[in-house]
């Protein structure tokens, strides 16, 4: 499967996806590390898919989306932002109220 | 691996003549840094587009020669 395919099916069978550097476990980079800190906060269910296991996945990540770096974020099937619009959003609760929307659940402790 | 901060605000302002462009060296090592970049071309794009205009006014720097710039845009107060 070409890589962008990978990429399409992965953002479209999962609600939430982070591609990141390392795993939600051991993060490898501080800023994929601060989306995870964000992801497991809010008590969302979400994918992470380890970037620096995969060189094509890497490169093909950046391109699909048009977007220079990793971490990226995605919520069904949208590109959300890297880490320093995840965090703006989720200090402003719009993240919050974004996976409300789509109808994932949010811990009620996170606030929206 | 290092980029000047006064480079990284040419850069943009010459890809957004418009922007007003603040540049903080995080660390001190000439490869952490913060920018906030107001413009108001910025006026109703959301917010990844509006980082992508940046990334695109800095020609593939980032990502790459530029490893971390955390990015914060919006639109001038008036």
């Amino acid at each position: 499967m070409a890589i962008d395919q990978f990429i399409a099916n992965e953002v479209k069978s999962n609600d939430v996806v982070l591609f990141m550097k390392g795993t939600p476990q051991f993060p490898m980079c501080g800023f994929s590390g601060q989306v995870v800190q964000i992801l497991d906060y809010l008590g969302v269910p979400y994918k992470g898919l380890n970037v620096l296991e995969n060189d094509e996945l890497r490169q093909g990540i950046k391109d699909y989306s048009n977007w220079p770096t990793v971490p990226q974020l995605y919520v069904k099937g949208e590109f959300v932002g890297g880490c320093d619009i995840v965090r703006e959003m989720f200090q402003a609760g719009e993240l919050q109220s974004l996976l409300k929307e789509k109808g994932l659940p949010v811990k009620e402790s996170a606030g929206a | 691996m290092a980029m000047d901060a006064h480079e990284i605000e040419r850069l943009i302002k010459d890809g957004i003549p418009d922007a007003e462009v603040t540049i903080r060296d995080l660390a001190g090592d000439g490869d952490h840094y913060s920018a906030t970049v107001l413009s108001a071309s910025f006026r109703g794009k959301s917010r990844v587009q509006q980082h992508q205009l940046v990334y695109a006014a800095l020609k593939g720097q980032m990502g790459g020669v530029l490893h971390a710039l955390a990015l914060q845009t919006g639109v001038p107060e008036k």
